[in-house]
Order: structure tokens, then sequence, then C-alpha cells
């Protein structure tokens, strides 16, 4: 099946924007729609995106409205890191729901869906095989609410494949993804001056980078790969050698016995450990990768060159500061060039709306939903925040709720920020 | 301290996976399954060296029935407090072997939870006994794989029992060899229930202490944990003996549980009556 019209969920994310913007060039592809909560952080030329308060409940409309072939469901949250357990929850199992509901129905027009996954599948135990492979089940039932949301959300679109068995269904489960524009609890990690790891363990881990998510995700849409499939870079490596590869020293500042007490000790200091992170340190994982590569899939990165380019990324931004922010989306302008009659076919093709970061816009802050959430969600959500992005929250803070402890929250990581 | 693998293993694959592996980075001095060149190395030249030639002065018959290239899986009688003769099986290949090659050796479980062990094990060849892990490596990646059977039974063995082989468990050492069309090379090693003795088991120590076992030998517990490394300086003789040809059994032969249970039961048995043997041809524990 050929894809022509294409619904890409979680466009804001690094593999979102990046996938659109290659499916942009193919001129086979009629329409990209893309929803998120927050706006893409990429220039996009024909995508048509949607910011929806919480996305999943519209989709079925969408859907229906613009005809939508192709479902890329690129929106689980697989890091604790990122959002609060609750939000997390909400997007992962319930949004999952709502996303295949909107692929269901008489008359549906999907005939594909490509869903994000993440090798949390499997967990992080001590019976575990060294590779997993697609067939295997976790050896432990799931211990953190991510890896139960991973684990719900994988199983309900794997019921989903076997109802409707005319609708391709692939489920890629992907190992933690590294890249500059990701921020995750891994890469957090190894930002640190040491790598933190547990007295006594020295576990085998498997990366990914980010344009080879996208990678695997593009592939999915151009072939049909009906199945589940493990995304992981080639090579597993150890943490001491990922150690040696960020040029920093190996840190086990974890004992082996009471490390959840000794986490959440860290955790008061500002050392993010997730919960899910924990395991991986302990245990490790790594799969077996194989089978997509079988499809044709060719990797552009092994676990080993991921951490390379985390590294060369690492010492250039110590430099030269993160080059994230160079462009922002502005909907008015992105609508004119879209839609305006007075705009010139050729210019429609050129490069869009890149303006530098102007005027703040207060309303920003508001539309992102960030004054539904109570005080401390709000204060666990901030380290995910990008500089900017921190800023503005600080900004509307201040003239609206002007909790005291979300303030000096924000300022403890503005601090934190400047100084690394 | 080496069980064999138990449950099915891993999935038949529609297509075959083999060319697909993921390719060597000669940068690295780890490989996928976290053994470390460097840390092999080092104990090669130090504890392994010292062992094999001057402390056990190990003796080597049969090396040419270990295949010089594709998989095999090695099959060995096992005993001791913390077992030396894995590491001999392997200097072996490596000294007398015209093609020597690295040896994986099954170790279980528990390893992976025990700080330390969890570190310094993979770094030097083991990987826990997964099926899935020994199929790996018996087809996909056609190494040698080192298995100990009566695994636990054989490492808890008390020195009144030595040379006594323990059941073989289900068989499934067997399975995995027949699944990877592997060849199974029994072998009988003398010496090694000599050299770490185990009088007797203190089961309540063991559950406080949350070892695996903790036993009694000539330097455990009075000399501390490194009391575990105290062996005697038994005579070690190590006999490859002939390979037992698991591909010419039929279609699926591990279907057949019958098969399975017999084959395990005849390497069993190849090896008990070598061990007997080579027990009724040696004059002296110390000297051979």
């Amino acid at each position: 099946m050929t894809s022509r019209r294409i619904l890409i969920t979680g466009l804001s994310t690094h593999w979102g924007g990046r996938l659109a913007q290659a499916l942009e060039q193919d001129p086979a592809v009629e329409a990209i729609i893309g929803v998120d909560r927050r706006p893409p952080k990429v220039e996009l030329q024909r995508t048509e995106f949607l910011r929806v308060h919480d996305s999943h409940s519209l989709i079925g409309r969408i859907v229906e409205a613009a005809e939508i072939d192709t479902v890329v469901d690129t929106r689980m949250v697989v890091d604790s890191i990122v959002t609060t357990p609750r939000l997390a929850h909400e997007n992962n199992v319930t949004g999952t729901t709502n996303v295949l509901a909107a692929c269901s129905g008489a008359g549906n027009p999907v005939r594909k869906l490509v869903f994000k996954s993440s090798a949390h599948y499997y967990g992080a135990e001590r019976a575990d095989p060294a590779f997993f492979t697609e067939a295997m089940e976790r050896t432990e039932p799931a211990r953190t609410l991510i890896e139960r949301d991973v684990v719900e959300a994988d199983g309900a679109v794997r019921d989903f494949a076997t109802k409707r068995p005319d609708v391709t269904v692939t489920v890629l489960r992907f190992a933690d993804a590294l890249g500059p524009s990701l921020r995750t609890s891994l890469s957090h990690l190894f930002s640190l001056p040491g790598i933190p790891a547990i007295l006594g363990f020295d576990p085998r881990l498997q990366f990914i980078h980010e344009d080879d998510v996208a990678g695997c995700l593009e592939h999915a849409v151009r072939d049909d790969l009906p199945g589940v499939y493990n995304a992981a870079g080639d090579g597993v490596l150890v943490l001491s050698e990922v150690a040696d590869l960020l040029g920093k020293p190996l840190a086990p500042v974890l004992p082996p016995w009471g490390t959840g007490l000794a986490a959440s000790v860290l955790r008061r200091v500002g050392v993010r450990l997730a919960p899910e992170t924990l395991g991986l340190l302990r245990y490790g994982r790594g799969v077996d990768n194989r089978a997509f590569k079988a499809t044709g899939y060719r990797y552009r990165y092994t676990s080993r060159e991921t951490v390379i380019k985390l590294r060369e990324h690492q010492r250039t931004a110590a430099i030269v500061g993160s080059s994230q922010e160079a462009y922002r989306y502005e909907r008015d302008l992105e609508e004119f060039l879209r839609r305006s009659p007075s705009v010139r076919p050729s210019a429609r093709d050129a490069a869009p709306a890149n303006l530098p970061p102007g005027e703040r816009r207060g309303s920003a802050v508001a539309e992102a939903g960030y004054d539904d959430l109570g005080a401390d969600e709000l204060i666990a959500l901030l380290p995910s925040l990008e500089a900017v992005a921190l800023a503005e929250l600080a900004a509307h803070e201040r003239e609206h709720a002007a909790r005291p402890e979300v303030l000096r929250a924000i300022a403890g990581l503005q601090g934190s920020e400047d100084s690394g | 301290m080496a069980p064999q693998p138990t449950t099915s293993p891993a999935p038949a694959p529609g297509t075959d996976l083999r060319p697909y592996l993921p390719g060597l980075e000669p940068e690295r001095q780890v490989n996928d399954w976290g053994r470390s060149e460097r840390v092999e190395a080092f104990f090669d030249r130090t504890l392994t060296e010292f062992l094999y030639r001057l402390w056990f002065r190990c003796e080597i018959e049969g090396i040419e029935n270990v295949p010089a290239d594709g998989g095999a899986l090695l099959v060995s009688n096992h005993a001791g407090a913390l077992p030396p003769d894995a590491a001999m099986i392997g200097k072996a290949i490596k000294e007398e072997h015209p093609h020597p090659r690295p040896l994986y050796l099954t170790a279980e479980h528990f390893f992976k939870g025990y700080p330390g062990f969890s570190m310094l094990l993979p770094k030097i060849g083991a990987v826990p006994a997964h099926p899935a892990n020994v199929h790996r490596l018996l087809y996909d990646e056609g190494q040698l794989v080192l298995v100990f059977p009566e695994g636990r039974k054989g490492t808890e063995k008390l020195y009144k029992d030595r040379y006594r082989l323990r059941r073989f468990g289900r068989g499934g050492f067997v399975e995995a060899a027949m699944r990877a069309r592997a060849p199974i090379v029994p072998i009988a090693v003398v010496g090694a229930e000599e050299a770490a003795p185990i009088f007797a088991h203190i089961r309540p120590l063991e559950r406080l202490t949350g070892l695996l076992y903790f036993p009694i030998t000539p330097t455990f517990p009075h000399f501390g944990l490194l009391g575990m490394f105290g062996f005697l300086p038994a005579k070690f003789r190590i006999r490859f003996l002939r390979p037992v040809r698991t591909d010419d059994m039929g279609e699926r032969p591990w279907d057949d549980k019958a098969l399975v249970q017999t084959v395990a039961q005849d390497v069993r048995a190849t090896i008990q009556d070598e061990l007997v043997e080579m027990l009724g041809d040696r004059r002296s524990v110390w000297f051979g």
C-alpha cells in the first residue's frame, strides 16, 4: 500500500518533525497532518500542524475529515523525566486507546498504523536473555509506571492488529534514544561530570540515534511491514565503555543494596534518576535488531557511534551553546504561507517562517496547558524544558499565579543551566 | 554455578537472520556479550597461567575433538566450591588447539544479581544460562559454549560423592545443541573435585548471606572470601571425547523428548565411564 494521506501524532518530537520533512519530499504523498501539544521545532513546508490540547480525543475527527490512510503514532512517553506520571499514563494508555478507536469503525479510511513503542516493554531483570527478540516476553511483571504503560499500550496495539487484519500494523520497539535534540533521563545522567553507576555492576546498554528513530519510522511508512520489530543500533556497550567514550569517569555512587533509597537521596540533590533507569543501571538490556534489518533498513549509527555523536554534541554545546532555538513556529505566518492567495506558488516551496525569537507571546504558555497543573506537577516538569521555554514559563508564572515554590524551582534550574 | 538451559529456547525465525549480525567494530575492546579482551588477557597472563602450568599442571588429551570452526557445545563434569574447571578448559583450548577460539561459559543467572560477579564474569566470557543465549552463540555466531549440565547439583556435591555425576536435568543442553545443529563434545575432568573439596553446607548462613551456597572447604570460611580461591594443588587431566553429532537426527529432533533424554543419558554415561577409567589409571591425586 502506498501512503498518500498521513497523520503524524507527536509532530513536535525530533523524529516527528524529521519524518514529516522526509515525507514532504515525496510527491506521492498528498497530505501530511501533524498534531501535538507544542509547536513543531523544525521548519515544515506543507505539513499542516494542529495544536490540540489533548490531541488524542480529536484524532478520530481529523482522520475522518482528512481521509487519512496512514497513522504514524509517535506520541508515546517512554521516559518519566519528560512529564508527570499522571499525564504520561493518560497520554500513553488513554491516548493509545483513542488513536486505535480513530482507526476503527465502519468505512474507516485508515489502512496502516505505525506505532512507536519502547524496549522498556522487555524490562531489565536478572533472568533476562542477553538479546530480546520480538517474540519474547518480559521475565518479571513491570515494576515502574512507564514500563506498565508501555506494556499496556503495546499490547492494545497488537490486539488491534489481530482484530483488524486489513490494516497493516507495525509496532517498533525502540531502544533508548540519544541525540542532540533529546532530553532523556539517560542523556541527563550522561551530561553529569561523572556517570552514576551501581557499585559492582557494569550493565550492557544499547542505544539508537534520534535520526535513526525517524529513519525507522519512515522505513515503516514506505514499506508494508506488519508485525513487531525491535529498533536499536548495532552493538551493545557496557556502561564503563559508555563512560570511556564520553571521556568521563564512572561514579559508582549507588550502593548495590538499598539502591532505591540512595537514588531518592540523589534526586534531592538534583540528579534525576528515573525509576525505569535503575533497572537498566543494574541489569542492562540488549535487543536483537536483526529482524528489522532483514526488512532492508540500514542503521546510520551503531550504539557506539551514537554515544560518540552525543559526546561531540556535549563538547560543542559547552562552547557555543545549544543551536536548537533557530526555528520558531509562528502560527499566523505559517497559515499565511500555506493559504494566502498573495503568496506566489514558487515562494510556497521556499524556506518558510524562520524568524529570530522575537517578542514573547504570553499565550503560548497558557495554551500548552501548564495552567492546569498543580505546583508539584509543574515543578516535576521543569527539567524537561529548554532554556527559552523556561524563561517564558517564569514570566508567565510571575504575571499569573506567582507561586513562590514554582518560581524558586525555575530560578534554581536557570542557575544550574548557566553554570553547566 | 552453571546449569543447563531448561525452558524451550529461541523462537525459530522464519528467515535466516545470521547475515544481519552486527559487524565488528575493531576499536572496541568489549564485545556485545560484555566480554572484554583486556580483562580476559590480564587473567590469562596471570592467575589462569599460574594455575594451568604450575598449580594444577594440566594434562590435555583429545583436543582434536574440539571442532576448528562452527558452533559446538562442550559438556563437562563439574565440581568444587568455586570451580576452576571452566577456566582450565578454556585455557586448554587456547594453548593446545591448532585454531584457538574463545570459549563461552554459561553461568546461573544468580551472578547477574550479585555485585562484583555481575561486573567481572561477563568480562571473562560468562553468559547467563538462558536458552536464547546458548542458541545465539551456537547457531548464529558459531561459537564454542561450555555447559555443566549438573549445574548447582554438581557444584554443591560433597567430597564424599566426588566423581559421581549428578542428574543431567531435563536435557536442555541437548535440545539447545539440536536446535543449533551443533555437535556435543563431552569432556571428562579429573582433579577439579579434589582441588576445591566441599565437606559440608551450612544452610542458614546461605540464606543469611544471600550466597548461592555456603560451603565448608579446606580454606573457607576461616580465611574469609579469599578462601574461596584456596585451591589444593591436585593434578588436572582434561580429556576431550568424541563429538556427538546432532545434525543427522531428523527434521525437528528436539520435539522428541525421549530422544533428547536418551542423548543426554548417553553423554552422561560416556563422561562417567571415562572418569572411572581415568581414576583407575591415576596413582596419586597430587601427581597424577
